[in-house]
């Protein structure tokens, strides 16, 4: 009888890294492709259509790119916490957070020029998203308390606000003239707060997303280069060795939270500033962006670089999603699609960090007479 | 075991070894640390597989693919580090994992167990009561359980892995008793050691191990600590005592009145003083988890402290901040060295600076040197010999003895006034043994206070100029280390107090 065994390798294998999210990826399309069959979908011309949506037609890719910023934003945020093993599931609630102050100070700021407006929502949202954040690191650091639940726990409160700002008060935020009475909505920044598009010939690329790939560009200098990302590799790596060396453990977990909120309240900015130009409560809570960000950032091996390569590949899937579904193609089975993509590539990690061998059972002699006797 | 070969990458850890046990032997497998006797019981207790080689076990070919089958088959091991349940009692431990009749039951027969433990106990000496949980046992009580799994399972041989290295002089006596006892019965004892005088003391035979190769088997009826150790790392090692030099100076380390919590909270540290001279070795005897580990992990910083003081020159170091001990010039080689004394998987480069990057040396602004910190990697790898294919392999990969290297490279580049050592070399090989030991001499000759403590007799009779004895968080004794010997140290260590 072969046995299968699950070994842990000693080394990763550096073609394995390829190889794997593309074997990985392969094993996705064969599955979707009995999926296809089997509900009766022409497989051919639904991938043709589900790539072309995504990266080939026309503004696919920019469209795609959309779907990739806040995804940027929010792997970053848990890539950065979990780089000093810290895990960050709050960057839900710090992305509504960087929404609010980003569009509370655009309110305010409403006559001044875009610049101005850019630099002050920016750092409104980092503001408020880093505040947010540090709430779990502050429980951890002092009372040890776990930041997975006390984060996750915060999302929940952070979209309460968020729908308090805009439902149930008559906030700073919400629009409260005569013709917004029937149905609550927020008041729509001025058209300076608006933030630019990089446009490359057809190509359109959100300034959001460009200050993503900046972040991550930061993260990687943090890590790799500096005292504070030393300290806070070793303080992840072995908390007893960093008291050991004498470095202050319980800052180090504030602030690398408040951080990793800081990065996440940016992509809340950067929601209101490239693409919703209001607090859309609705639109912002939907789609899950915070929790699509721990995939992101696990499928990339909480490489910064990484983290917006994957941003940009599953927002294209994203994007494929609302283009596929139709009368003819419901959207439970673009989930599934979805999920089966994930589900391959997660499932992939396991091969890359362990090696699975068939062996042959050695059968001992004596077995071996009883079993032909 | 014929011509075992077992490769990881990048080393041969067993390069065709033969090894054989007889039926009601002791036989013990001595090496230094890297020679390959873990590995070797790892196979023969099926947690690896032999790349090469047969094994049999009473003449039959035998490959065993998981610790059960081996089990299965009448080996069982007793691993270094327990592998017991903590809130489980006794017979509870002894049973699990067991999947013949009554440990297959789907209830848990209490007193069949129970019944059973006592009467292996008492046939073996290894007395202690079934129903006791794990964590109120001592160490040398928690491996009398671990012994009593084996022969509770009917092991025909047992395997043990550096069994005395928690143990009094006075337990490690009982348990060759027990050892003993078992090979009268027709059972086959493997222990494997590199503590000369212990293979000399309960094995009938040697194999002796060296670089992954079976060096040779030798009674240890023909055998001298001088020969085998001889054998064990291929040249003669000096064995002798650190004869007293001159040149102590002032007190360098006052220790006056420290008390402190242990981890479960309760007084693990009870009023201790002493003092350190500039160039003395202070010796730190007793059994582990007498407050040795409170004691350093107090003096730098490590664990607050409820009361006394600390200071190095004269100037007080603030209790509770191993920043603070560290600037007042204490350095520490910890206990633990893999998770304390290095972060594991960073790299060798990361662990020399990992005290020094604050320091403008290593960084500018928020900024790290790194290729400063590289070329520092690089010398300390050259000048303290370290094995390691280079500066930015994780320490994690390194073997203790290399590991302890770098820890020590670290420590004395910050040219410290007092030096705290716990269990310098627990569980190293005899030539890294002599390396630490020879770095910990050259400290104390360059007007370093060292602090060492170590529940290995051995090395503190060697090592120190004097020899304090710690039981139940107290210091219950003094002796000089020149004329004192183990039976004095080792009945303080066991709490009798010795009329002066």
């Amino acid at each position: 009888m072969p046995q299968v065994r699950i070994e842990k390798r000693l080394h990763r294998r550096r073609w394995l890294m390829v190889a794997v999210p593309l074997g990985s990826l392969m094993i996705a399309l064969i599955l979707i492709t009995m999926l296809l069959v089997a509900t009766g979908h022409p497989p051919v011309s639904t991938f043709r259509r589900l790539f072309d949506a995504a990266y080939f037609a026309d503004g696919a890719l920019t469209t795609s790119l959309i779907s990739a910023t806040p995804l940027a934003f929010t792997g970053l945020a848990a890539a950065v916490a979990f780089r000093m093993r810290l895990f960050n599931i709050g960057a839900e609630g710090q992305l509504y957070f960087g929404a609010i102050g980003a569009t509370g100070i655009a309110l305010l700021l409403h006559d001044q020029s875009t610049a101005v407006l850019i630099v002050a929502m920016v750092a409104a949202g980092a503001a408020l998203g880093a505040a947010w954040g540090a709430i779990p690191g502050l429980l951890r650091a002092f009372l040890h308390t776990n930041e997975i639940i006390t984060s996750l726990m915060l999302n929940y409160v952070a979209a309460l606000v968020l729908n308090y700002l805009i439902f149930d008060s008559l906030s700073y935020w919400r629009d409260t003239s005569p013709a917004a009475r029937v149905f609550p909505q927020g008041k729509v920044l001025a058209d300076a707060a608006t933030w630019p598009v990089l446009t490359l010939g057809s190509l359109g690329i959100p300034f959001g997303f460009l200050l993503a790939v900046a972040i991550a560009f930061g993260i990687w200098v943090l890590y790799t280069r500096t005292r504070f990302g030393f300290e806070a590799q070793v303080i992840g790596d072995s908390p007893r060795a960093a008291r050991y060396a004498g470095m202050r453990t319980r800052r180090k977990i504030v602030a690398i939270m408040a951080l990793s909120g800081g990065v996440a309240g940016v992509g809340g900015a950067s929601q209101i500033g490239d693409f919703r130009h209001v607090l859309d409560v609705k639109g912002m809570e939907q789609p899950g962006y915070g929790y699509a960000g721990i995939v992101v950032a696990a499928l990339a091996r909480y490489n910064p670089f990484a983290v917006v390569l994957v941003a940009f590949l599953l927002g294209g899937l994203q994007n494929a999603g609302y283009a596929l579904q139709g009368a003819d193609f419901p959207s439970g089975l673009v989930g599934v699609m979805q999920g089966l993509i994930l589900f391959a590539m997660l499932g992939g990690e396991l091969l890359v960090q362990y090696k699975v061998t068939f062996s042959r059972r050695v059968a001992r002699p004596h077995l071996e007479v009883e079993a032909s006797g | 075991m014929r011509g075992i070969t077992k490769r990881f990458p990048g080393v041969v850890a067993n390069d065709s070894v033969d090894f054989e046990a007889c039926v009601g032997e002791v036989h013990a497998l001595l090496g230094e640390n890297g020679a390959g006797k873990s590995t070797l019981s790892n196979i023969l207790t099926g947690l690896y597989r032999a790349d090469e080689g047969e094994l049999e076990v009473y003449g039959e070919p035998a490959e065993f693919q998981s610790p059960r089958e081996a089990l299965d088959a009448g080996v069982c091991m007793v691993h270094q580090h327990f592998r017991l349940v903590e809130p489980f009692t006794v017979a509870e431990n002894v049973v699990l994992g067991d999947h013949r009749d009554i440990g297959r039951s789907f209830l848990l027969h209490q007193r069949t167990i129970e019944a059973r433990v006592s009467e292996l106990g008492g046939r073996y000496g290894l007395t202690i009561d079934p129903r006791a949980r794990i964590w109120q046992l001592s160490v040398g009580e928690q491996q009398r359980v671990e012994i009593l799994k084996a022969l509770y399972r009917e092991a025909q041989i047992l395997i043990l892995d550096e069994p005395t290295a928690v143990l009094t002089p006075q337990e490690a006596e009982a348990l060759f008793e027990t050892l003993r006892a078992m090979a009268a019965e027709g059972r086959t004892v493997i222990f494997i050691s590199h503590k000369l005088h212990e293979v000399i003391a309960v094995a009938d035979r040697v194999t002796v191990l060296r670089g992954g190769k079976s060096i040779g088997t030798v009674t240890t009826a023909d055998a001298t600590s001088q020969s085998l150790a001889a054998l064990m790392v291929g040249r003669e090692v000096e064995i002798a005592r650190r004869g007293v030099r001159g040149e102590i100076g002032d007190v360098v380390l006052e220790v006056e009145g420290l008390s402190a919590l242990g981890d479960r909270g309760v007084l693990g540290l009870d009023g201790v003083s002493l003092t350190v001279r500039a160039g003395e070795v202070l010796g730190i005897a007793g059994v582990a988890g007498n407050g040795q580990r409170e004691l350093a992990e107090t003096i730098t910083g490590m664990r607050a402290s409820t009361a006394g003081s600390v200071t190095v020159d004269g100037a007080p170091v603030t209790p509770g901040d191993p920043r603070s001990a560290i600037r007042a010039g204490i350095a520490h080689v910890p206990e633990d060295r893999l998770h304390t004394g290095v972060a594991p998987s960073l790299s060798i480069a990361s662990n020399v600076v990992l005290k020094d990057y604050r320091s403008p040396e290593f960084s500018r602004g928020p900024l790290l040197r790194l290729r400063r910190i590289g070329s520092r990697a690089a010398a300390m790898i050259q000048r303290y010999d370290v094995k390691a294919p280079g500066p930015d392999t994780p320490a994690r990969r390194l073997s203790g003895g290399n590991l302890q290297k770098v820890v020590l490279a670290r420590e004395f580049s910050s040219e410290p006034r007092v030096l705290v050592v716990a269990a310098p070399t627990r569980g190293l090989d005899v030539g890294a043994i002599e390396t630490v030991h020879g770095y910990l001499r050259e400290a104390a000759e360059r007007g370093v206070g060292v602090l060492m403590i170590s529940e290995d007799l051995d090395e503190v009779l060697t090592l120190s100029d004097r020899v304090v004895v710690m039981y139940e968080g107290a210091i219950v004794g003094e002796v000089d280390a020149a004329v004192a010997t183990p039976e004095e140290v080792g009945l303080l260590m066991a709490g009798v107090r010795v009329p002066a």
